[in-house]
């Protein structure tokens, strides 16, 4: 009886850590000659079909179609043995990942998944030079010691910052590692810091009755812990910040933007007498920008089901509003259709009925694309975690006064900082840079707007 | 062999020839067009009429077998077993004609992509494989075929091949009974625009260096279209440095096996370089680890599977009763043998011997090359499926 030979799906294309399985050519019964083209697979670069390693009857798919398996994971059984497969796959190489990102083009804050072969736990990477070790008894247990020396001082608690974020904190008396890191590869910003550094004066305002007469444990008992339960709107912001976090692949991106023309734009307006009234803001020239590149670079205004993508032709703003009951996203209905008045009123109505708790579900729902004006706040900008079933987000920075150079002078001008989170699963690289250097040529020139 | 000759002498231009002092494209030299009908040239139609039909059969059979030896070496990429395929498909005729056209002591210098070349200078294609399936760093002695190893940084290989050529010059000089040999280097569209080429072309001008540059301009730099490497053809180039320069249809065998001819004896008569442009296309991916359907169109594609080389020469050969079905089925029968013999050998090397790598560093043991092979051992030894990479073979 010939043997069941197992095909583990191999690396099609140099350094590839996984792929998808598209469709399968064949069916368990089916006889398969060499080379004959048994399935077909996605990966990172391209879509590829695989041919037989073997001849025979095909004993079993061990993969589904839709599935994203680790290069090396057994995918089809191939030979009349019917019993147990030939080799056991390595737990860790097999099963599915189809949960992490793929190492594809472009960056978002998470970083490509690295797969790593399993390491035994004793027998770590000693170096050891061979003519140096006198003899090998007496060469062991002194080797061992820098080993783990190196493991406890070195990965696990290394905060990475650059060197001027690390004298930054020292000087604030700020401990890096307490810091939540934003940066690309897990590092602190400057920023980060800065928004610690506010975080903790906010905290400090309370500080003169903040801490608990009394003595007690520290631990759970203790009656100077204070215990808040997570409902209503914290308990959905928390669900629907890890369900977006977690299921959509963000990439964010910035801009530096000089917005002093839309400042002048806006100062104009609340002297017009169309206006009269009417509160205006740099808000309302930024809804209007990301409302005019929304109909330039339509994929960014859809929503993602796994099956399809759902471009929406109207633009139901959300605005991101702290209330009372916590953040809310109502959003603008149709957009699109509102004149720069109608806008800057519906903008008053959304934000003081937020602020009143008023907002209801409805104004909550079937949004589009969502504006998060962090700026308010006086932060400069963020990483946006996106409304979910939505895919684009914009972070509207604080505006403020900075060196700027223009033909070649340093002049000072009103400067903000647009950030955007996107989900990669719809939205590409290319597509969210120019959607965003549309919304920034609109915030350095709303004249554009009259095109 | 009057006219060719003449012109390998400068007396007669041909108007597929374009003179050193020239500017202006010259003409596409091309002997047998996509349909298999044979065009006639004063200087490049007699190296072909001097041929037997054998040999006619026999540019038939070897890019049959290298078409075929290609989609195996494809397909063990696919299923793992190497770690990397780089396809010749389309380009056949472009390298056995100019492999073809070599003397036994001639020298190639070959890309990465030279799989046709490798078939005319007489090595077992399986043995190819070996670096591709990262078992060795070369994998066959070039000294017994003159085939030089696969050269994987782009336009190297020219450099070493005008020093050979330098070299060769050097032992004529010494013994004047020495035969007269020339240099093929090998290289594409993209390396042309590498700074390599420039210089390699400068020292061979210079020294009369006895090399044939072959470019075979197959249209794409990976993802980069020719048109984005120069605005004309690269023929042009050669005026410049002051030699001769060919335009060749890079899918006709016959035009290829031609002008490469007449270049090798231009190059060994102490005449100095020539530069010979094969106008072709690489059908297939880069290597395997591309997708060239993201960066160009079926159209494009198709146009020039309507000009395969393969094809039009059979269509010759059953027009002129030099080949029938007979031959075409029994070929096909040779090439799948072919392709079976490169599996099973590719299938019997087994994984790479990193040992073997630290060893061939230095010719004697050396201490820094020994402590960094103990701690690699150490760190491999300290996976807890250690040893299951070798087993699958080149993917390790």
């Amino acid at each position: 009886m010939p043997q069941r030979s197992l095909f583990n799906l191999p690396d099609v294309g140099e350094g590839l850590t996984e792929a998808e399985i598209v469709s399968w050519k064949v069916k368990p019964g089916d006889v398969v000659a060499v080379n004959d083209v048994i399935v077909e697979i996605e990966t990172a670069k391209s879509i590829v079909e695989l041919p037989s390693p073997y001849a025979g009857p095909v004993a079993e798919l061990m993969v589904a179609e839709g599935d994203t398996v680790a290069v090396g994971t057994p995918i089809i059984a191939i030979g009349a043995g019917a019993g147990a497969p030939a080799a056991v796959p390595a737990p860790a190489a097999a099963g599915p990942v189809a949960g992490e990102m793929k190492p594809l083009v472009g960056s978002g804050p998470k970083a490509d998944a690295v797969k790593r072969r399993p390491r035994t736990g004793s027998a770590a990477a000693v170096v050891r030079p061979p003519d140096a070790a006198p003899a090998p008894a007496a060469a062991q247990a002194p080797a061992r010691v820098p080993a783990s020396n190196v493991n406890a001082a070195g990965a696990a608690n290394r905060v990475l910052a650059k060197p001027p974020v690390r004298k930054a904190a020292k000087d604030l008396g700020i401990n890096l590692a307490d810091v939540s890191p934003t940066g690309l590869r897990g590092e602190v910003t400057k920023k980060d810091l800065r928004s610690y550094q506010d975080q903790r004066t906010a905290e400090q305002d309370g500080a003169a009755t903040f801490w608990a007469p009394g003595a007690g444990s520290g631990l759970a008992g203790d009656p100077r812990v204070e215990r808040i339960k997570v409902k209503g709107v914290r308990k959905a912001t928390a669900k629907a910040m890890v369900e977006s976090a977690f299921s959509a692949p963000h990439v964010s991106i910035f801009v530096d933007v000089d917005a002093s023309r839309t400042m002048e734009f806006v100062k104009r307006l609340k002297a017009s007498r169309d206006f009269e009234g009417i509160k205006v803001s740099p808000l309302l020239i930024l809804s209007k920008a990301v409302i005019w590149a929304a109909a330039r670079n339509p994929s960014v205004n859809a929503t993602w089901t796994g099956e399809e993508i759902i471009i929406k032709h109207f633009m139901n703003l959300g605005i991101a509003a702290a209330t009372p009951r916590g953040l809310m996203v109502p959003n603008i209905k149709d957009a699109q259709k509102l004149s720069l008045r109608e806008l800057a009123i519906a903008l008053n109505s959304l934000a003081t009925t937020a602020r009143a708790g008023k907002t209801q579900p409805a104004d909550m729902q079937g949004g589009s694309l969502t504006i998060t004006n962090i700026g308010a706040l006086g932060i400069d900008t963020g990483t946006p975690i996106i409304n979910p079933g939505e895919v684009a987000i914009v972070a509207f920075g604080t505006i403020k006064q900075k060196p700027w150079v223009l033909d070649g002078e340093v002049i000072p001008r009103w400067i903000t900082t647009l950030g955007g989170s996107f989900d990669h699963r719809v939205v590409d690289g290319d597509l969210s840079a120019r959607f965003m250097a549309d919304v920034a040529a609109i915030m350095e020139e709303p004249a554009l707007l009259l095109d | 062999m009057g006219s060719a000759q003449q012109a390998a002498t400068g007396t007669r231009p041909s108007a597929g020839v374009l003179q050193a002092n020239a500017v202006g494209a010259g003409d596409m030299v091309q002997l047998l067009d996509e349909g298999g009908m044979r065009h006639a040239d004063g200087v490049f139609s007699p190296y072909i009429d001097a041929l037997d039909a054998g040999t006619l059969r026999g540019f038939y059979r070897d890019m049959a077998l290298v078409r075929r030896f290609d989609a195996e070496a494809t397909a063990l990429q696919r299923q793992g077993e190497l770690a990397l395929w780089v396809p010749v498909v389309g380009q056949e005729a472009a390298q056995i004609g100019s492999g073809s056209a070599m003397a036994t002591a001639d020298y190639a210098f070959p890309t990465y992509r030279e799989h046709g070349v490798a078939l005319t200078r007489g090595l077992d294609l399986a043995d190819l494989l070996k670096l591709f399936r990262g078992v060795s760093n070369g994998g066959w002695d070039p000294r017994e075929s003159n085939f030089h190893l696969y050269t994987l940084v782009l336009a190297a290989q020219t450099l070493h091949a005008v020093g050979y050529a330098m070299g060769i010059q050097r032992d004529l000089a010494l013994d004047s009974a020495a035969e007269p040999a020339a240099v093929v280097a090998y290289f594409g569209d993209g390396a042309s625009s590498e700074g390599d080429v420039h210089e390699s072309m400068v020292f061979a001008a210079s020294y009369s260096a006895p090399v044939v540059f072959f470019c075979q301009n197959n249209n794409w730099a990976i993802s980069v279209p020719f048109e984005v490497q120069s605005k004309l053809p690269l023929v042009n180039r050669a005026g410049g440095y002051g030699m001769p320069g060919i335009r060749v249809d890079g899918n006709d065998v016959l035009a290829v096996y031609a002008v490469t001819r007449w270049a090798l004896e231009h190059a060994r008569s102490g005449r100095g370089p020539v530069l010979i442009e094969a106008s072709t296309y690489r059908i297939g991916a880069h290597t395997t680890a591309d997708d060239p359907t993201k960066y160009r169109l079926n159209e494009e594609e198709d146009s020039w599977k309507a000009k395969d080389p393969l094809e039009r020469l059979e269509r010759y050969l059953r027009a002129e009763g030099l080949a029938g079905d007979d031959f075409f089925e029994q070929l096909g029968n040779d090439a799948d043998e072919l392709a079976a013999h490169v599996r099973r050998a590719t299938l019997a090397l087994g994984g790479a011997d990193i040992r073997q790598k630290f060893a061939t560093v230095y010719a004697e043991a050396h201490p820094l090359v020994a402590e960094e092979l103990a701690w690699f051992e150490n760190y491999e030894a300290s996976f807890a499926d250690a040893g299951s990479p070798t087993s699958q073979g080149g993917a390790a």
